[in-house]
């Protein structure tokens, strides 16, 4: 299988590409990491110093809406990981269906978050003149939930571009000869549930008994 | 004609020079050479330095008298922003790593390419692309925050085009992020055969380490313009103190990458001078592991100082000690770094070429603004000094008498490399040396300016300072001078210049064993490496490379 690949210019060697490829995404989602890292050291300070009033925002997150989106992302995370797995089997048609399986069920968590988004700004929940509690760490509470799920929403959208990418190579040539594309986009994805799945307590279960 | 020469004209014929690889501009703007990246990389700094340099010279003209007479308060406070803006992000932070670091680390490495040619390219689009943004804020109107954007100021109050600015910065960290991981994973993966750890050039292991911190400090900069964004732009409570949010926590996220970005500024100038010095005193370097680790060590402490930037903020005496303490200790590699050059250079066969020249200028501008460091590392002093021109002094120091003149001395010591040519030795020397001297010139007085209370940012001053300040500007002509001049000799031997060999200086790395300019695929055939670098010296082998060359070799 490692002989199948196809080598790219600086390297001489499959398996060190084979190897490469992951190894950068790798680098690249320690940057992910850190830059997440400055938006939970916001939370975490405005947790510490708004103390019960923080939590009082808390308890006005749409709790169902980010419960099913979360089972929605956990699965469409499911089927990349089978899709990956699938490829290096080389089971094609399994791949092709988890890919849209991935692709779909990322769409919907963004129509949901738009749903749930829809709600929020009718319930003025946006930090501001007419926001619906008072202002300090209840509206700071807000001020991340908004980045927070916005940065989000951003990282999965370019994730569903990067399996849809995915799918058009499957569709036009090759996919398998590509496993370590399809590592990389997959390691992506989930690096984007994982941080989704730090997101969910804190934005919906905290505040709440 | 030998059989020698006639293979090198064979393979002349063969494969053409990187440079003759295709001309017209579409083979250059869609290159993925890490060769031409390095060159559209390198045009592109000299345009934004140029660019901080007339700021500069503003900034400087405008303080040769006490009163307010060319620039007015606003005009000054975007000029000092546009100079400190475009020369941090534009200039210092890719300047050796994107261009020297492009070109040089895979030929060091003996390998074709970076591991991501085209993720190379992208990241010069990226840095174009963020380049352009802010200079269009600048165009339109400039910005006033100072290059840090301290909030609530630049958030709540300045009616400047923060927003712009700062998107263009945050665009850029991501070409800063794009090399980075480039680099990194071109060190692990693509080595040539032979090429372990401990006989990577030390300009290699600099990449590495600059590499590292940009991966990991880069990101939390990025964070933090994206917060200022979201409060500026969308109004939500972030870093507001009305809404109970903390402007300290901009600075804590601010300078935990901008300390680090000091390191991503001196690391790079750390390998190239110690490549220098090893070549032009003819001698192994001196404590080559205790070289690396010293890198690895002041990359590591780098992530741990930056409260140092916020004794006089309000955070806690804890705080204060803790940081006071790191910042000492991150002056023991320091320090390492200049016994070991000073080691290197004891006894050996120095040749003052124009690199050396930089090399050692950088030696001595570096100690300097290494020791006023410790001035600012010391709490009760620092109380004293925070906000005066001993730090502008100080970080001028370490940032364009260190990095700038090591980033003089490797374009000049790896010019024939880069460009097949020789340039002309005297004026380079000369232009060395005028660096130097209107280097010290200029911010020497400064460090006596800030010690008597002259505060930063101002440029309406008691007329007790006119004489230093004045002092300080002839000096800044001197290094305009200095800066410009090499722009002639150098452009001038493009064309004129004498073909260079291609190992003039006689150096040991991989990068010389090639062509002059190198071939596209940067060797002719792949190398191998069996010994440790800088054996510049018979005497000088170490056990296993006498060993080594003890084995029986294959015919």
């Amino acid at each position: 299988m490692a002989d199948d690949l196809l080598l790219h210019e600086p390297f001489e060697n499959p398996a060190r590409q084979r190897v490469a490829v992951p190894f950068g995404m790798w680098a690249f989602l320690t940057t992910e990491i850190l830059f997440f890292a400055g938006i939970f050291l916001f939370y975490a300070h405005s947790r510490w110093n708004g103390g019960q009033a923080f939590l009082e925002g808390a308890k006005e997150s749409a709790f169902w809406y980010g419960t099913i989106n979360t089972a929605i992302l956990m699965t469409s995370s499911l089927a990349m990981a089978i899709a990956e797995r699938a490829n290096r089997l080389s089971v094609m048609p399994l791949v092709r269906a988890m890919l849209w399986l991935t692709i779909l069920l990322g769409t919907v968590f963004l129509v949901v978050k738009g749903l749930e988004y829809h709600k929020d700004v009718s319930e003025h929940l946006v930090p501001g003149p007419h926001f619906k509690l008072e202002h300090g760490p209840a509206e700071q509470f807000w001020a991340f939930y908004w980045t927070a799920t916005g940065v989000h929403a951003v990282h999965l959208t370019i994730g569903i571009g990067a399996v849809m990418r995915l799918a058009w190579i499957d569709w036009r040539s090759d996919l398998s000869r590509r496993d370590t594309l399809i590592e990389a986009t997959a390691l992506y994805l989930h690096l984007v549930d994982i941080i989704w799945l730090t997101l969910y307590p804190l934005l919906y279960l905290a505040g709440r008994q | 004609m030998s059989t020698r020469a006639t293979a090198l004209v064979d393979r002349e014929l063969r494969s053409p020079s990187y440079l003759q690889n295709g001309t017209d501009l579409r083979s250059w703007l869609l290159t993925t050479d890490h060769k031409r990246i390095g060159i559209l990389y390198a045009l592109s700094i000299t345009f934004f330095f140029f660019l901080g340099g007339i700021a500069a010279t503003l900034i400087r003209m405008d303080l040769v008298t006490p009163a307010a007479d060319l620039l007015t308060n606003d005009q000054y406070n975007r000029a000092f922003t546009l100079h400190g803006i475009i020369m941090v992000w534009f200039f210092l932070v890719p300047s050796i790593p994107t261009t020297l670091g492009n070109f040089l680390l895979p030929l060091m490495l003996g390998t074709k390419d970076l591991a991501f040619p085209r993720l190379n390219l992208l990241s010069w689009y990226i840095f174009v692309v963020g380049g352009l943004l802010t200079l269009f804020a600048l165009v339109v109107g400039g910005v006033d925050t100072g290059w840090t954007f301290y909030t609530p100021f630049s958030t709540l109050y300045s009616n400047s085009h923060v927003l712009l600015a700062a998107m263009g910065v945050f665009i850029v960290g991501f070409s800063s992020i794009a090399t980075g991981v480039n680099f990194i994973a071109t060190t692990h993966m693509l080595r040539a055969k032979g090429l372990t750890w401990m006989r990577l050039p030390l300009f290699a292991w600099a990449m590495y380490t600059t590499s590292l911190v940009m991966v990991l400090a880069t990101p939390v900069l990025s964070m933090s313009l994206l917060l200022v964004t979201a409060e500026r732009a969308f109004g939500l409570p972030i870093f507001d103190p009305r809404a109970g949010g903390d402007p300290l926590l901009f600075q804590h996220l601010f300078w935990f990458y901008s300390h680090p970005a000091v390191y991503i500024m001196v690391l790079p100038a750390f390998g190239v001078v110690s490549e220098i010095i090893t070549c032009e005193a003819r001698r192994r370097i001196f404590g080559y592991q205790f070289m690396v680790y010293a890198m690895v060590v002041i990359a590591v402490i780098g992530f741990m100082v930056w409260g140092h930037h916020m004794f006089v903020s309000g955070q806690s005496a804890f705080a204060n000690l803790a940081f006071s303490f790191l910042s000492f200790v991150i002056a023991v590699p320091s320090a390492i770094k200049v016994f070991n050059w000073t080691g290197t250079l004891y006894r050996g066969q120095i040749r003052f070429s124009a690199p050396m020249l930089y090399a050692l200028g950088f030696v001595g501008l570096f100690t300097i603004g290494g020791l006023t460091g410790l001035f600012l590392a010391s709490v009760p002093l620092d109380v004293h000094l925070t906000d005066t021109y001993f730090v502008v002094a100080h970080f001028h120091y370490i940032m364009v008498g260190g990095s700038v003149s090591a980033f003089f001395g490797g374009l000049h010591f790896w010019w024939p490399k880069i460009t097949g040519r020789l340039y002309s030795e005297r004026l380079a020397q000369f232009a060395a040396l005028s660096m130097f001297f209107g280097f010290n010139f200029t911010f020497f007085p400064q460090f006596v300016m800030g010690w008597m209370g002259m505060p930063r940012r101002y440029h309406v001053y008691p007329p007790e300072f006119q004489p230093w300040h004045v002092m300080s500007s002839v000096g800044a002509a001197v290094l305009a001078f200095a800066y410009a001049w090499p722009l002639f000799y150098l452009g001038w031997s493009l064309f004129k210049g004498e073909k260079a060999p291609p190992n003039p200086h006689g150096a040991t790395g991989l990068e010389w064993q090639t062509r002059s300019p190198p071939p596209k695929e940067n060797f002719d055939s792949t190398p191998e490496v069996t010994a440790g670098p800088y054996k510049y010296h018979p005497r000088e082998s170490t056990p296993d490379e006498v060993e080594q060359a003890q084995k029986p070799q294959e015919p």
